[in-house]
């Protein structure tokens, strides 16, 4: 059976080549950086459950200093020039969307052909991954029929992927530490707290009012954890539950559902939501860091407002 | 009361556009003090957390495909073919894009697109493409503000859409939660209560693409 642990092999040996291949890029000043910082990252994956949880915590400790000193610099990896680009994309035509479209197909393929599958009762994957496993299959057949098709370089796909990681540079572990530092908020209590507080102290004697607290509390609370699965169980154990359901008689499914979808608004419009808000930014090359953020506030603000009306229409039918 | 400090840390940090891994860190320590743990337990903690979510950056093995792909031409292929299609606006086209990714997400399919496997290579190029044909060469406060709307546009897609799929994580979460405060629900009622709000993002989001394209024509962004 195939598990998370061969996709993590895989992501180890990648980080493993864009350490090495950073710390041959003489134009790159800061190169022994790099090489420190996607080694620690390929560590983390090829040896992590072998290192102890403080072994663990002293990576991450290095990996924050060495992006907070700025110690991460730019490589310069030999690639091709726009002209160049212009040409190779006029000769391959729509021979280039074959690799890209293999992302989608084989996911698609993996998701919902492959992931039933078993032999002699063994699984081929193991269920619970099956996405994550398929998306790591389809990176593979798609760098296969790159490097065929388009006879691009066998170092390409570390040239080219060390490029896109430089360019996202510390952000790329953002999501991980905000995962992780969620882990902590949990252990100190940080979600009872703020529940605690948003249930004594905020007004919930009308109906409306009721609804809106819980709608508004859950974007609000979403926007401090960064996560509305971290605000769902606060909230609708703290407010939608005893006062929605029990004392005004609501539809269970109605409040949980645009309860969680009001929670969302809260994601589109937080830094903590980092693998949606802050790493596109740099993905993009975007010079403001809450470009994108920026860019969601208005739907997201419409949305939460739309969510909080529907609630209380359809929940008290 | 005091372990709430660690929530201010994070805001104060990110507003002073401090480096947010350095926060991040700044940020449990600061909870997990006033919590009564010590600092080593901390740092063990959170090690032990950044190991259980490794899964968090496996989205990353797209970039060696999404480099080599860019080597060879593909931005470039991509702004071609919205450049021949003249009468398609940064509008219409990131609208066209939503409607997609909202009903593949409704059937479970999220992981087909995203925004290092299709909005760095594809969407946000194309949309470039489109707004330099239909309203003239951008400044580069115009590219980003478009490279901004095309990231928004996925994330608002796939946010109210992902729940009208039954066994989305978030609605099976729902599920777990509920049924352990007594409340028995089958997951489908879950998903049927998202579809008003899946259609509501789209009338409020493409009303706001079709003011963005506007704008755009104006040349208010240069």
């Amino acid at each position: 059976m195939i598990k998370l642990g061969f996709v993590y092999l895989l992501a180890g040996l990648m980080f493993a080549g864009f350490a090495l291949f950073s710390v041959g890029d003489r134009a790159n000043p800061k190169r022994f950086g790099n090489m420190a910082f996607w080694g620690l990252i390929s560590l983390s994956f090829l040896a992590g459950d072998w290192l102890g949880d403080l072994g663990n915590g002293v990576v991450v400790l290095a990996l924050a200093l060495l992006a907070g000193l700025g110690q991460l610099g730019r490589g310069q990896p030999a690639t091709t020039a726009p002209q160049e680009r212009q040409a190779l994309s006029e000769r391959f035509g729509n021979q280039l969307f074959a690799p890209a479209m293999m992302l989608p197909v084989v996911v698609a393929l993996g998701v919902l052909v492959l992931k039933p599958l078993q032999f002699g009762g063994v699984a081929l994957m193991d269920p619970k991954q099956a996405t994550l496993i398929s998306l790591a299959g389809a990176v593979i057949v798609g760098l296969a029929m790159a490097l065929i098709l388009l006879r691009q370089p066998l170092a390409s796909p570390l040239q080219e992927g060390r490029r896109l990681a430089d360019t996202v540079g510390w952000a790329m572990l953002l999501p991980q530490f905000l995962a992780a530092l969620g882990a902590v908020f949990a252990l100190a209590g940080v979600g009872a707290q703020i529940g605690h507080l948003v249930t004594t102290y905020l007004p919930v004697d009308t109906r409306f009012a009721a609804v809106a607290v819980y709608c508004v509390g859950m974007a609000g609370f979403t926007m401090l954890m960064g996560n509305a699965f971290a605000a769902f169980p606060v909230l609708t154990g703290g407010v939608a539950i005893p006062i929605l359901v029990v004392h005004f008689g609501g539809n269970p499914a109605v409040i949980a559902s645009i309860g969680m979808l009001s929670g969302f608004c809260g994601t589109l419009m937080t830094p903590l939501a980092a693998n949606f808000n802050l790493v596109p930014p740099a993905l993009l090359e975007i010079p403001d860091r809450y470009a994108v953020i920026k860019a969601q506030i208005p739907t997201a603000l419409f949305m939460l407002i739309v969510n909080t009306v529907l609630m209380y229409v359809l929940a008290f039918r | 009361m005091l372990i709430l400090l660690g929530v201010a840390v994070i805001v104060v940090g990110f507003a002073l556009r401090f480096n947010p891994l350095l926060v991040v860190v700044a940020a449990a320590l600061t909870s997990g003090w006033f919590a009564g743990l010590s600092p080593l337990q901390v740092v063990a903690a959170f090690g032990k957390a950044f190991n259980d979510n490794r899964y968090v950056s496996i989205a990353y093995l797209v970039l060696p495909l999404v480099g080599v792909l860019e080597r060879a031409g593909l931005r470039e292929r991509a702004a071609a073919i919205i450049a021949s299609l003249r009468g398609v606006s940064a509008g219409r086209f990131l609208i066209g894009y939503m409607a997609l990714r909202q009903v593949t997400s409704a059937v479970g399919l999220v992981s087909i697109a995203g925004q290092a496997q299709t909005v760095r290579p594809l969407i946000a190029p194309m949309a470039e493409a489109a707004s330099e044909v239909h309203d003239g060469p951008p400044s580069p406060e115009t590219r980003y503000a478009v490279r901004a709307m095309a990231a928004a546009t996925d994330n608002v897609a796939v946010f109210f859409s992902e729940d009208v799929f039954v066994a989305m994580g978030s609605v099976l979460l729902m599920v777990g939660f509920l049924t352990s405060g007594g409340i028995v629900l089958d997951p489908i009622h879950l998903s049927v209560w998202a579809i008003p709000t899946a259609l509501a993002a789209f009338a409020i989001h493409s009303a706001r693409l079709l003011l963005f394209d506007r704008r755009l024509a104006r040349g208010v962004e240069r």
